[in-house]
């Protein structure tokens, strides 16, 4: 399996989502913004930090990124995308997750050690995990706060989309504790915080973060075996 | 030089944190009567040739306000009117 990771400009954790996608079992392609050559990947991850140095608001410049339309064209087709922190925030800017991501209500940086509930087992992202499970993972983020109007955070939550929830203290504000959502088709899924930093004992405070990446690995195999989409190109 | 001004403020019911910071520190300079700040963006457009408001409509829609949480406002500013600014 061929798991790409897109560096913008300002990212700043894709090296480690590259090492969590390896750590998890899977061949890392280094995706660059500027080329809208997807490089024939079976998923991506956009990893977190400062692409283009949050102007205007985060993410709203990288969605229009090459490299972006391609994503953006082939997540309709099926192809497992995971946003991870400013990656949440473009999937958002993008349009293919609802809602959006705004100032943190404390206005307060929030980095620490935080619990979150796995809500949904039906995603791509996920499917490897427990609903109820309890994982600690860590988070880091300004502009974190999930936002959403009264009516798509009541679909969001009818439908299963919410993915987990903050647990133990809400870092930001997010509506209803939410801290993942995914699409209607389970194969886009936005976190804020950060499971990439958590697959290693060394320097992770759990390897609870390793469990989304071997989960796109299971949805992906299960797509070669059963045809089911998710796996496109 | 004619420029297109764009106003981009949160909508009303979208929680403006550091809107509530500003107003919370009113107190300290001795007002007392503000019951509300909130916070927005100004984005001044020049464009090569005449001012274009459908062109910066759509470049406001798509980019520069996220309709999500915020909406816009657009005019144009003639120079005199920029003086006066």
């Amino acid at each position: 399996m061929r798991i790409g990771v897109v560096t913008f400009p300002g990212s700043l954790d894709d090296g480690d989502a590259a090492r969590a996608v390896r750590l998890a079992g899977a061949d890392v392609v280094r995706l660059w913004h500027g080329d809208p050559d997807l490089h024939g990947v079976d998923a991506v991850v956009l990893p977190g930090g400062f692409s283009y140095g949050d102007a205007l608001r985060a993410g709203a410049i990288a969605r229009f990124a090459p490299a972006m339309e391609s994503i953006i064209d082939a997540s309709r087709g099926g192809l497992p995308v995971l946003g991870i922190c400013n990656g949440f925030q473009i999937l958002c800017e993008a349009h293919l997750l609802p809602g959006a991501l705004t100032r943190n209500q404390s206005l307060h940086f929030r980095n620490r050690d935080q619990f979150l509930r796995v809500e949904s087992a039906d995603t791509a992202w996920t499917n490897n995990m427990l609903v109820g499970q309890e994982i600690l993972i860590p988070v880091k983020n300004g502009e974190g706060c999930f936002v959403a109007d009264e009516r798509t955070l009541d679909a969001l939550e009818a439908e299963g989309r919410v993915v987990a929830r903050y647990i133990r203290g809400n870092p930001n504000g997010s509506q209803r504790d939410i801290a993942a959502i995914t699409n209607e088709a389970g194969n886009v899924v936005g976190i804020m915080p950060h499971p990439e930093h958590a697959v290693e004992a060394l320097t992770g405070p759990s390897l609870d973060g390793l469990g989304i990446f071997t989960s796109v690995l299971r949805a992906l195999a299960g797509a070669t075996a059963g045809g089911h989409p998710g796996g496109q190109q | 030089m004619a420029r297109v001004v764009v106003d981009v403020m949160l909508k009303p019911e979208i929680l403006d944190p550091q809107g509530q910071a500003v107003a919370n520190a009113l107190p300290r300079l001795g007002v007392t009567d503000v019951s509300s700040v909130r916070i927005g963006r100004r984005i001044e457009i020049e464009f090569a040739g005449e001012p274009d408001l459908e062109r910066a409509r759509e470049i406001a829609d798509k980019l520069l306000a996220n309709p999500v949480i915020e909406d816009f406002d657009i005019h144009v500013l003639d120079a005199s009117a920029a003086e006066v600014a």
